[in-house]
């Protein structure tokens, strides 16, 4: 494998030193070490993959390093995006890994982009002289944005991704191999993978994930060792085991398979059918599905149980997550519960008395909650295919969130 | 028996199982193996009788993509895999 590139920069006395492990090994040497300041990579988010990416990339010399995020450090990133503090929690994720970035190593240029990226900057922002992108996104309306611009531009894209103790390691490169179509062509429907937000992730996780996505941009950087082009690592950290898997070019691959000038880049919210920003200002998708969902405050939740009036409200999350807080006077059905019992359903495999809907009336009220309002809006789109009146059912605005803020401060929020 | 090895994502299908044991002489017959055995996941695998675009099975290193698709003849000794599609990283 050769070099992406073969510019280099002068080190001075103090850079030769910082990088001494590195340029004794006759496979980086001063050559590479000044080949590594030379280079440009763009990281794709500066959350959970993109923490050990900036730490590991900073340090090891990276001249130039690009960020994209635009949300701001929140308590909950710190079990496991280790590139923030307690000290920036609440500042901008852009201000607060760059500061941390420069403070391990100040030779380096951080390039902040404090936008999310989409279909019309992506072209700019991929274009401004980058050797490599990172992919560290948490969507795929975004990581098939990130593919094909870099499919377009030319670019390897050093993708990885992860899901509560499972991980992926791949390098899509269409000069040299095969892009993410290849092998995922379509995303899967809406709602049946759950995000992390709400499947929840190691912390590790994308330490570890991440930390490799950095070692495959070093590698292809010097030009050493077998890059993962046209391979994909899954890694289990139940299992602790790794394996392997080839990737090819798909012939036919509606982006890699045509002359990258020919690349357009699409409306990927309506491609995938999901938003690709938990921020819904910068969400395009069209909700209109849900605008037609009714909503309930928790006030209205508590007051009607009070009251004790003739209502049922249905918690929809999941099992290990009624003993972290509850509402007490809950019927305790979690959501792929209900998606299966409406498959079953519509498949005709079952009837409505034989699924766990036969606790939840037809002709009775319903408030549905989760943790934030998400999942019980799906559910209550879910009931609403097998016949639940959408005028009898009410999502709880903020989930059970909203209710620890605004009903009992003593809950704990997670 | 051939084993399929299930992704975390699609553990809730099988009783949280990681390693269903499976019968058939193809990947479409173990499939159906699995199947039989777990029928939520039918739903998340087949559009009615067409393997979903976005699933893919894996003999060993392969993709059977490129192989002969469900027709791909397997042996008792084989690890089939699904992978799926993931896509968590910033949040």
């Amino acid at each position: 494998m050769n070099s992406l590139h073969e510019r280099t920069a002068e080190l001075n006395k103090d850079e030769v030193k910082r990088y001494s492990r590195h340029v004794i090994m006759p496979e980086v040497g001063i050559e590479g070490q000044r080949r590594l300041k030379a280079s440009a990579v763009l990281l794709i988010g500066t959350g959970g993959l993109g923490s050990p990416l900036a730490l590991y990339l900073a340090a090891a010399g990276i001249g130039r390093i690009g960020l994209v995020d635009y949300d701001v450090v929140d308590f909950s990133n710190l079990q496991r995006q280790v590139i923030h503090g307690v000290s920036t929690v609440g500042a901008s994720k852009l201000d607060s890994a760059a500061a941390r970035m420069l403070d391990l190593n100040p030779d380096i240029e951080v390039v902040k982009y404090n936008e999310p990226l989409t279909s019309e900057n992506a072209e700019r922002i991929f274009s401004e002289d980058w050797d490599i992108v990172i992919d560290g996104t948490d969507n795929f309306p975004t990581r098939y944005l990130v593919n094909d611009a870099c499919v377009k531009l030319g670019l390897p894209n050093v993708y990885g991704s992860i899901f509560r103790f499972e991980g992926q390691l791949s390098v899509f490169h269409a000069a040299a191999g095969p892009c993410y179509r290849c092998m995922f062509p379509e995303p899967p429907p809406p709602g049946l993978v759950p995000s992390c937000a709400e499947g929840g992730v190691l912390g590790i996780l994308p330490g570890t994930i991440g930390t490799m996505q950095a070692t495959e941009a070093i590698k292809l950087l010097l030009g050493i060792g077998e890059p993962m082009i046209g391979r994909m690592l899954l890694y289990d950290a139940l299992e602790m085991s790794f394996h392997t898997i080839k990737v090819r070019k798909d012939p036919a691959c509606p982006v890699c398979g045509i002359p990258r000038e020919n690349v357009e880049l699409l409306d990927y919210e309506q491609f995938c059918g999901m938003p690709a920003h938990d921020h819904s200002e910068f969400s395009a998708v069209d909700d209109s599905d849900s605008a037609e969902i009714q909503s309930v405050t928790v006030h209205d939740v508590k007051a009607a149980l009070d009251n004790g009036d003739d209502i049922l409200v249905i918690d929809v999350r999941d099992p290990h997550e009624w003993d972290i807080s509850a509402i007490a006077g809950t019927v305790r059905l979690p959501k792929p519960d209900i998606q299966l019992a409406k498959n079953g359903i519509q498949a005709g495999r079952r009837l409505w008395e034989e699924t766990v809907l036969r606790a939840v009336p037809r002709d009775k009220t319903l408030y549905l909650h989760c943790r934030s309002g998400v999942r019980s809006a799906d559910s209550i789109a879910f009931l609403s295919e097998i016949g639940y009146d959408l005028d009898n059912m009410f999502n709880v605005e903020g989930g059970i969130l909203a209710w620890a803020d605004e009903i009992d401060p003593a809950m704990p929020k997670y | 028996m051939a084993k399929i090895r299930i992704p975390t994502p699609l553990r809730a299908f099988t009783d949280g199982a990681a390693s269903i044991e499976v019968d058939g002489g193809t990947v479409g017959e173990a499939l159906d193996s699995l199947v039989a055995q777990h029928p939520e996941l039918r739903d998340h695998l087949f559009q009615e009788e067409e393997l979903r675009s976005f699933v893919n099975i894996f003999i060993g290193e392969e993709d059977i993509r490129f192989l002969q698709g469900l027709d791909t003849e397997i042996n008792a000794a084989d690890s089939l895999r699904i992978i799926p599609s993931i896509a968590g990283g910033r949040g």
